[in-house]
């Protein structure tokens, strides 16, 4: 990136989302006011009418999430902000969108739970809600940065992934990065990579709205542009209406889950610390990980080799990424804000290869560095 | 008349789920000759459904359609009409997508007072499930999960959404099909939040449990609780028990929310506001 158009600011990780999404092209938010979100709505409240997007505060999230799938079917890309108790609500609507394959964001900065829980504390509690919160087999696809700049970033990368796999992306924050102010580098949108949907280019009589190309993904038609087609949350054919045609179901609902999981070299982010020569690996992902970086250099200040994958795909999984490194390492530590929910993908895919064991912590704050280190030791002390 | 149907269904939709006798047919093409007379264009139409057998409408009708989740046609609806406010929205709800599950965003749609129109298929139940008592069930009425009379006293929806802020609200039945399409071709052309509701059967459930088995029992039944709405103002408090004021109840003029979102645009632009 050339230093001349980026621009260097303080800013708090929800308003940094702001201006991801701003530069992503989002033109459309609806929200509800919840804690630790809140800040994302008002910056889009602010920033939205002066370029002619649309922000509204609905009477609840339910109708937050179902505006902004309406308005992304008029062709604006959309996004919604809010947290758990709030997130709970979004559901019904997610896998609505997921099924009618409706670009859009879902920004998820967490807090502990369950119910109202604690507000103004970090926690990962979601990650399980994040991929299975609505019901029934559907794609999904979840993003956790770590820190403000990245949030910046990763909420671009968010709004790209929605609008190339036509799905639902949820970006999940925690309550210290949603208000932790940082140094954030604001690019220009020149030097972003913008992804915008595919749209249709057959004849109109001709449009099968959710006939996929070869990459899974059915190109897309603005509502209003003379593309009549209809959209429901039933199980439906390529032409759009409901079916009970088993094959069509099958083969439906596959393509639907497959877009995702099998485009998972595309979508699946991570970054690696000191893995090379590492005996030990930290798998961590959001705050967490950070912390995880800071105890990878202090354990190999005492000459442990300890190294860091750090997931910032959350959702989908994957699952070779963590079975060469199962094969490579003799420990894997899993660090989390939640009871263990990472932890038991990380087991599933290291199939035995490595020992795994959690770390966990839900009290409200945030792992350090050093508990981390001490729970290394421990575990070679054994 | 045939001819104005078939220019606006989807026939390869047909044939559709509904029961023989059901009202949602004639609302069905209330609705399409009130668009008919407008003289739109299909693709300027959108419209929006919730959840129910009245919500199937939009599955049979060639506009931009959307068939979406139980009781929230309205926020879809709205996302759709504030991201492009040339289209013309309609929701189609039930009256437990509308009143019930729904009853929320009914209330705030009229208080924002967007220019949607809503037309609510009242047949006093949940259809689609089999019949159990929604909040349009009369008092006193069987539902079968009021195998002993429902308690709960029914929602006037009509009075509902002209208090929370509509700008036209309208009441008719299926019994007076040419009434609803004159009251729903009023709603289409207000600009601001409309409703249209409109009083219709469901023999299959409500009829079954409530001794109106045949649609034609439930059309005579329509009828005999029907009242003109300068009528039922004459009525004692005892006498409007059992009836059901039909007309039009409201009609004014108010700032529609997409015009007024057009003026929170400019001050942003001018740099006005407290930022
Ligand atoms: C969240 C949710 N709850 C419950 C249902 C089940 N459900 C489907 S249709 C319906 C009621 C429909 O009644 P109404 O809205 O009056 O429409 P009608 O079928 O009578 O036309 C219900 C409760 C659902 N689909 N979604
Ligand atoms: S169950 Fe009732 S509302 Fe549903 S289609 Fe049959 S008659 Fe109509």
């Amino acid at each position: 990136m050339s230093d001349e158009k980026q621009i260097v600011k303080i800013l708090q990780g929800n308003e940094a989302c702001v201006e991801g999404a701003l530069l992503a092209g989002i033109r459309f938010f609806a929200g509800y006011p919840i804690t630790p979100a809140s800040e994302i709505a008002e910056g889009m409240a602010r920033r939205l009418p002066k370029i002619d997007g649309k922000f509204m505060q609905m009477e609840d999230e339910i109708a937050s999430m179902a505006a902004v799938i309406g308005a992304s079917l008029t062709g604006l890309k959309a996004m919604t902000a809010s947290s758990g108790p709030g997130i709970c609500l979004k559901q019904e609507n997610i896998g609505f969108a997921a099924i009618g394959e409706i670009p859009c964001v879902i920004v998820n900065a967490q807090r502990g739970g369950p119910s109202t829980g604690l507000p103004t504390k970090p926690s990962q509690g979601d990650v399980m809600q994040a991929r299975w919160g609505t019901h029934g087999d559907h794609p999904m696809i979840a993003l956790a940065p770590s820190d403000v700049n990245e949030i910046l970033e990763i909420t671009v990368k968010a709004v790209n992934f929605s609008e190339k796999y036509r799905t639902p992306v949820m970006l999940l924050l925690d309550e210290v990065i949603a208000h932790m102010r940082e140094k954030v580098n604001i690019p220009s949108r020149e030097q972003l990579e913008i992804i915008d949907r595919k749209k249709t280019n057959v004849k109109k009589d001709e449009f099968l709205p959710f006939k996929a190309d070869e990459d899974m993904v059915p190109p897309m038609a603005d509502f209003g542009s003379g593309y009549r087609y209809h959209v429901t949350g039933l199980v439906h054919n390529e032409k759009g209406y409901p079916t009970s045609d088993a094959e069509e179901i099958d083969k439906f609902l596959r393509r639907l889950s497959n877009k995702v999981e099998l485009n998972k070299k595309d979508i699946v982010i991570k970054e690696e610390y000191s893995l090379d020569d590492a005996k030990i690996a930290i798998v961590a992902y959001g705050s967490v990980a950070r912390a995880a970086q800071r105890t990878v250099k202090l354990a190999r200040e005492k000459g442990i080799k300890v190294g860091l994958l750090k997931l910032i795909t959350l959702w989908p999984f994957d699952d070779d990424l963590i079975n060469q490194l199962a094969s490579q390492v003799d420990l894997i530590v899993v660090p989390e804000m939640n009871l263990g929910q990472m932890v038991r993908e990380v087991q599933r895919a290291a199939q035995g290869k490595s020992r795994v064991i959690s770390y966990t912590r839900i009290d409200g704050d945030l792992i350090n560095p050093i508990e981390i280190l001490e729970k290394i030791e421990e575990e070679m002390s054994q | 008349m045939k001819n104005v149907i078939e220019k606006y269904i989807r026939k390869e939709m047909f044939p559709h789920i509904w029961c023989p006798g059901c009202g949602n047919g004639i609302v069905l093409g209330a609705l399409i000759r009130a668009i008919d007379s407008l003289g739109w264009e299909k693709d300027e139409v959108a419209m929006v459904s919730g959840i129910g057998c009245s919500s199937r409408i939009t599955g049979y009708v060639d506009f931009n359609t959307m068939n979406t989740t139980h009781g929230r046609a309205l926020p879809f609806a709205t996302g759709i009409k504030m991201s492009n406010p040339k289209l013309k929205v309609i929701a189609v709800m039930g009256d437990g997508d509308c009143a019930a599950i729904g009853g929320n965003h009914f209330i705030h749609a009229a208080r924002r007072n967007i220019d949607i129109t809503a037309v609510i298929i009242n047949n006093m139940i949940y259809g689609m499930t089999g019949g159990q008592y929604s909040p349009m069930t009369p008092t006193g009425k069987f539902g079968s999960t009021a195998p002993y009379g429902n308690i709960d006293q029914n929602f006037d929806l009509s009075a509902l959404a002209a208090s929370a802020g509509a700008s036209y609200v309208a009441r008719s039945s299926i019994y007076n099909p040419n009434q609803g399409t004159r009251f729903i071709k009023k709603a289409l052309s207000k600009k601001g939040f409309s409703v249209v509701e409109i009083i219709s059967d469901c023999p299959i459930s409500y009829g079954r449990m409530n001794k109106l088995r045949t649609p034609v029992k439930m059309m005579e039944w329509i009828k005999s609780i029907s009242v003109p709405k300068k009528t039922w103002e004459k009525l004692s408090v005892e006498e409007k028990k059992d009836k059901i004021p039909m007309g039009e109840f409201l009609d004014i003029c108010i700032p529609e929310y997409t015009d007024k979102y057009k003026e929170v645009c400019a001050i942003a632009q001018e740099g006005g506001g407290n930022e």
